[in-house]
Formats: structure tokens, C-alpha cells, sequence
């Protein structure tokens, strides 16, 4: 009974946070940095982070909520995860906003983050710390039929080197995010995302700005190729 | 020595019988040859991209005369005390491994009719595509009183390496209260604001080592590029401390003493503690010695890169008179790969794609306080013509500049890697 509850809970709160979701929420990192020192007296993240009092955040995004062994958390959380919560950006973004409404029983006692651009840009801090690069964009979509174009490998792996220029093929991250192994959907919405100024790095923007959807599609379908 | 040489030219004749066949080879393998001379931003990626996308189907030869490689884009940042020489140089190793024979040699000769190259060494190399990406040379009596001859009194530091540590070793030598001078290039040259983040980096280095030190540059241009970035920059962070004197106050009417140490900007003489002279450019010689420049530089036809003088010839990066494209680093790098692309398509008949070009150039102006220019270009008939570009804004915050900085580090990285494997 009361899992039941706090599925429906959730399913509400998701709903309303993914409706709410504005344009502009597309965050910065760098002032995402700023904003994640609320969270650091309890939480770590990057190279040798440790759990403490939360869990280290290292592969966030993305991640099963409740997987870290040897984390005690809390019943509420735990029975979130056994019904398959997802640290996507969605989920995150409704959490850090009200983060004992979303979950009741959390042990985070922390009040949440009421302006939508700081839990947008700490959840791109975050992300920076995360294998699945990007967080998913919020708010933004690319349509189906875009989705669902086969990529040209060998266009990809040609219009690729235009961009192994900056990123690293190894897809390790030196400064500048990698970009191998991606999910083909996350890749051709990202880089539609830049193409429509909606992510907001002017070299990206220059670069996906002349990129038709089937160039977009080879790249995703060039960079998955790759593998992790 | 002699009998080596005179095997390798017998070798070679039996080559340019093949080469008569319609179906050229190369001598020995029995695949299409590609010899790319420079192995820099340009030479370094076509190789491997050649060797790399053919998979072993194309024989790759490398022609550069240095074992290591020091970038000149980054060298600024090592006169800044930001990078270490080290973090500059890279090997060729990488190449080697991707399946390009490097060899360590000047190239001093190219025969475009019989399709070979000679090495300083003696060696003679038969091609059926020729890549040249020599970078720069600088013109002869550019800068009164000049010349290669007084590199070490003067150094250009403008090609990386031991001249980037000279001005390095000056700079730290200054005495208290010293004048450091600059006598900027006129265009077109290799990275065009190359000469004014120096400045910036120079500026960096005296304000912490030799505050009462004094930076002028003489200029033949009435603007340059980044200018108001660089100049708000200048103003913020050095103030008082940066001299330019354009082209409106005579600063192209030069002329230096290396021997006395002066520098005369329209007629006024200036003693100098350290004078980093950067003359006018031109191709690097070997392009002249392959007959395929035209005044300085060697016109190219957009689409492959391939030189209007010779359809088997192709000339990449600073050497290369393009149309639109910065003399950069990036530029040498994108177009590598286009002509990549052609050349191993016109080799084995591989998938050729339209050409796709691009540059961004990333200054350091003072630490994490980074900035950026960049455009996308097209192959038209005439010309790399610019399609859409950005420049940063003056006024940023120091969040984004030092983003801007962090994502110039990634830029090297990837470049390099992107080059040398």
C-alpha cells in the first residue's frame, strides 16, 4: 500500500517537472560548480571521490537510484529504486527541487534548489562527472523521423574527424567532454540541441550549424560505433 | 654511402618505368605512394589519416627533419609559465605505429616531371601524390637590419622549439625595468593572433617577475585580429604596461640592431632589452623548390587542396594560399583531412566526401582568461570561402573565460592526439 503511494507520488511529480521544464534550463557546468557547493559538505565527486555522508556522485547521471554497496540509504529511496527510479535529469531536477516532497523518508536533509537554472546547471556539473556524458535534454526533443534515421557509418567516420580535432577518439575527457559510445538518440538530440542555440558553446554552435540531419545522423551512428 | 645511393637509384629508374604504366606504383610494395614532406599540424594528420583509412592499402611516407615535435601553437603559453616545453614536444611515434614510414631528413628537392623527392641525406623517394606542408619561411629583408643570421640576438619565435626557449631564456634575463619589444608581422601569416597573445604572455611573465617592465610592439597593421578582446584585456590586467604603435604611428617603418640592440620605430630609436622579431612569411622553401608558389605562397584548389600547379601536388596549412582560412594549427589540421580523403580516394577508389572545413583559435590573455575565435568554411571554384563564424565578446565573465581556457587545454589535447596517433 504505501509503495504503491509513493509509485503514484513519483509518477505526479515526474509529470509536473518534465510539463514544467523550460527552455532555458539547459545548464552551465561552470556555474553548476558554484551551486554543487551545497551539496559538497556531504557529497564528493571526480577523482578519488569517497561516500560520506552521501554517496560519492561520480556516474550520476543516468545511474540506478540506490546502487552503491555499502551506502546506507534510506527505506524510501530504497523502495524507489526496487521500483526502477532512474537518476536521469528528470528525476534529478524534481528531486533537487524539493527533495522531502519528491521522496518523503529521504535521509538528505537538505531544503532543494527553487530556482530551475541552479538544479539545471548543477545537474550539467554532475554530468561533466558522468560516463553517459549528457545529461538527456530537458524540454527539448528532436522529432521521431529525425530519431529514426540510419546514419551512414563511413559519412560519419569522415565528417567525424572534424570533430576528433577537439575531442579525444580514446572518448576520454581532457578538458572537452568525449563523445564516443553515446546512445545515438542522446548524440543527434544533443547536437540538435547546439545546431538550434539551445546548448550554448559557440564552437559547437558553429560546428553543428551546418549539419543537416542525415550529416547529424552518420556522426551518431559514426561515434557509437566506437564503443566506450 | 655512395653504393646505398646507387642502389636507391636504381631503384628508383625502375619506378619511373612503372609510373609510365597507367596504373602507378610504388617502388617495391607494389601500392599507390604518397610522400608527405612536414610533419607538423597538416603533413602529421594526412599521413596518418592516409595510412590509418587505408588501411595498409596506400604506402605513407613521412619526410621531417625533427625527432620531436614542439607545437607553436601552445608556445605562447610556455613563455607565460603556463605550459612546460616538455608538455610541447611529441614524437612521432604514434605515426610510425599507424603504418606511416617516418623518416628523420630535409627534403631538398622535388621533381614533379619524373614524380621524386630528395632527401638531404641522398635518398630519392618516388610519389604518386605529394603532400607539402612545410609551414612558414620568413620573407628576405623584411625587417631592416634582419635576417636569419640574427635569430639568436633576435629571435622570431615562430617556429616551436629552440627559438621559443631562447625568447623564453631573454624574457627571464631581463634586467629590472627593461624594455621587451615586438616587431609584429604584416599579413598574411601563421596564427594571426599568435603575436598579441605573446604579448599578453610576456606581459603575464613581467608583471609577476619585472613589474616596471615595459612591453612595446611595433605593428604594420592598423588592426590585428582579437584586437578589442586582446586590447580590454591589456587594460584590465597590464595596464600601463603594453606600448602598440600601429601603422597610423609608423610602426611599419622599422628597423633593428641586433648587434647595438635598438629598435627605430619611424625614425626613433629605442633601446631594447629582448627584440622578438617576426618578419613577413612565406611558404616554407621547400614549396618554392617544388615549383608550385606563386609570389609567397602556393595556390590550391579548394575542393582537395591540391595545388594549382601540379593535380598530383597538394600543399597544406601556412603554405598554402587558400582563400579565407587562418594560417593555423586547426586550419592545417582540417584541411589535412579533406586531402586525405581525396588523395586516398583517388588512390583506390575509395568514397570521397565534399569537402567540410573549420578553425578555431583560442588565446590566453592572462591566467583563465581565455578567448576564442572560429569560422566554418566551403569549397567553392574560387576558394575556402568562410561560411558562419563567432568571436567571444568583450565583457565576458571570468566563469566563461576560464571555460573558454579549460576548453583550449582540451583542444590541445585532441589536436594532438588527432595528429601524432
Amino acid at each position: 500500500m504505501l509503495l504503491d503511494f509513493s509509485r503514484i507520488g513519483l509518477c505526479v511529480t515526474l509529470a509536473v517537472s518534465a510539463f514544467s521544464a523550460h527552455a532555458e534550463s539547459v545548464g552551465d557546468p561552470d556555474a553548476g560548480k558554484k551551486v554543487y557547493r551545497k551539496c559538497a559538505s556531504c557529497h564528493m565527486v571526480g577523482d578519488d571521490a569517497r561516500d560520506r555522508v552521501g554517496p560519492n556522485l561520480n556516474n550520476i547521471i543516468g545511474a540506478p537510484a540506490a546502487n552503491i554497496d555499502g551506502v546506507k540509504y534510506s527505506k524510501a529511496l530504497k523502495n524507489a529504486a526496487a521500483d526502477g527510479l532512474v537518476w536521469d535529469e528528470a528525476a534529478l531536477n524534481a528531486f533537487l527541487e524539493a527533495p522531502k516532497k519528491y521522496l518523503p523518508g529521504t535521509r538528505m536533509s537538505f531544503r532543494g534548489l527553487t530556482k530551475s537554472s541552479e538544479r539545471a546547471d548543477v545537474i550539467a556539473y554532475l554530468a561533466t562527472y558522468s560516463d553517459s556524458s549528457i545529461a538527456p535534454e530537458a524540454g527539448f526533443s528532436v522529432s521521431p523521423e529525425i530519431l529514426a534515421m540510419d546514419g551512414d557509418v563511413a559519412y560519419g567516420e569522415y565528417l567525424g574527424s572534424e570533430c576528433t580535432t577537439c575531442h579525444l577518439s580514446s572518448g576520454a575527457n581532457d578538458g572537452i567532454p568525449g563523445i564516443t559510445g553515446w546512445d545515438e538518440a542522446d548524440f543527434v538530440t544533443a547536437m540538435h540541441a547546439y545546431k538550434e542555440k539551445y546548448r550554448d558553446n559557440s564552437v559547437m554552435q558553429m560546428v553543428t550549424g551546418r549539419l543537416a540531419n542525415d550529416e547529424i545522423a552518420a556522426l551518431a551512428a559514426y561515434f557509437k560505433s566506437l564503443g566506450n | 654511402m655512395t653504393i646505398n645511393r646507387r642502389k636507391f637509384l636504381g631503384a628508383t629508374v625502375a619506378a619511373s618505368a612503372a609510373l609510365s604504366a597507367p596504373m602507378a606504383l610504388a617502388a617495391g610494395t607494389g601500392k599507390p605512394r604518397v610522400v608527405v614532406i612536414g610533419g607538423g599540424a597538416g603533413g602529421a594528420t594526412a599521413a596518418r589519416y592516409i595510412a590509418k583509412d587505408s588501411k595498409g592499402e596506400i604506402d605513407v611516407t613521412l619526410i621531417e627533419p625533427t625527432r620531436t615535435y614542439y607545437t607553436c601553437f601552445f608556445s605562447n603559453l610556455y613563455l607565460g609559465g603556463f605550459k612546460e616545453m616538455d608538455e610541447l614536444g611529441h614524437s612521432y611515434g604514434g605515426l610510425a605505429a599507424a603504418g606511416v614510414n617516418v623518416i628523420h631528413d630535409w627534403a631538398i628537392g622535388v621533381d614533379r616531371d619524373s614524380k621524386q623527392v630528395t632527401l638531404a641525406g641522398g635518398a630519392k623517394l618516388t610519389y604518386d601524390k605529394l603532400v607539402l606542408s612545410p609551414g612558414i619561411d620568413f620573407v628576405d629583408n623584411a625587417v631592416a637590419g634582419w635576417d636569419v643570421t640574427a635569430q639568436n640576438a633576435m629571435p622570431h619565435a615562430y617556429k616551436g622549439g629552440s627559438q621559443t626557449e631562447l625568447l623564453k631564456a631573454q624574457l627571464a634575463a631581463m634586467p629590472e625595468g627593461g624594455v621587451f619589444a615586438m616587431v609584429a608581422p604584416p599579413n598574411p601569416y601563421r596564427c594571426p593572433p599568435g603575436p598579441y597573445e605573446r604579448v599578453s604572455m610576456v606581459a603575464h611573465y613581467l608583471k609577476a617577475n619585472n613589474p616596471t617592465a615595459k612591453i612595446i610592439v611595433a605593428d604594420p597593421k592598423p588592426k590585428f585580429s582579437k584586437m578589442a578582446l586582446f586590447q580590454e584585456g591589456w587594460a584590465n590586467n597590464y595596464g600601463g604596461m603594453i606600448d602598440w604603435v600601429g601603422e597610423e604611428f609608423g610602426g611599419g617603418n622599422v628597423e633593428v640592431d641586433p648587434n647595438g640592440m635598438t629598435l627605430s620605430i619611424d625614425g626613433e630609436v629605442v633601446s631594447v632589452d629582448v627584440c622578438n622579431v617576426i618578419p613577413a612569411m612565406k611558404a616554407g622553401k621547400i614549396a618554392e623548390i617544388a615549383g608550385v608558389t606563386q609570389g609567397n605562397w602556393a595556390p590550391v584548389n579548394a575542393a582537395d587542396m591540391s595545388s594549382k600547379a601540379d593535380a598530383d601536388v597538394y600543399v597544406l596549412g601556412d603554405a598554402s594560399q587558400q582563400g579565407d582560412m587562418p594560417k593555423s594549427g586547426f586550419s592545417a589540421n582540417s584541411q589535412a583531412k579533406v586531402c586525405a580523403n581525396a588523395i586516398r580516394g583517388a588512390l583506390t577508389g575509395s568514397r570521397v566526401f565534399p569537402a567540410k572545413f573549420s578553425n578555431t583559435c583560442w588565446s590566453l590573455i592572462d591566467t583563465d582568461n581565455g578567448v576564442k575565435v572560429g569560422a566554418t568554411y566551403e569549397a567553392t571554384d574560387e576558394k575556402i570561402a568562410k561560411v558562419d563564424g563567432f568571436i567571444s565578446s568583450t565583457g565576458e565573465s571570468s566563469e566563461v573565460r576560464k571555460a573558454t581556457y579549460l576548453e583550449s587545454e582540451g583542444w590541445y589535447s585532441g589536436i594532438t592526439a588527432d595528429m601524432f596517433g
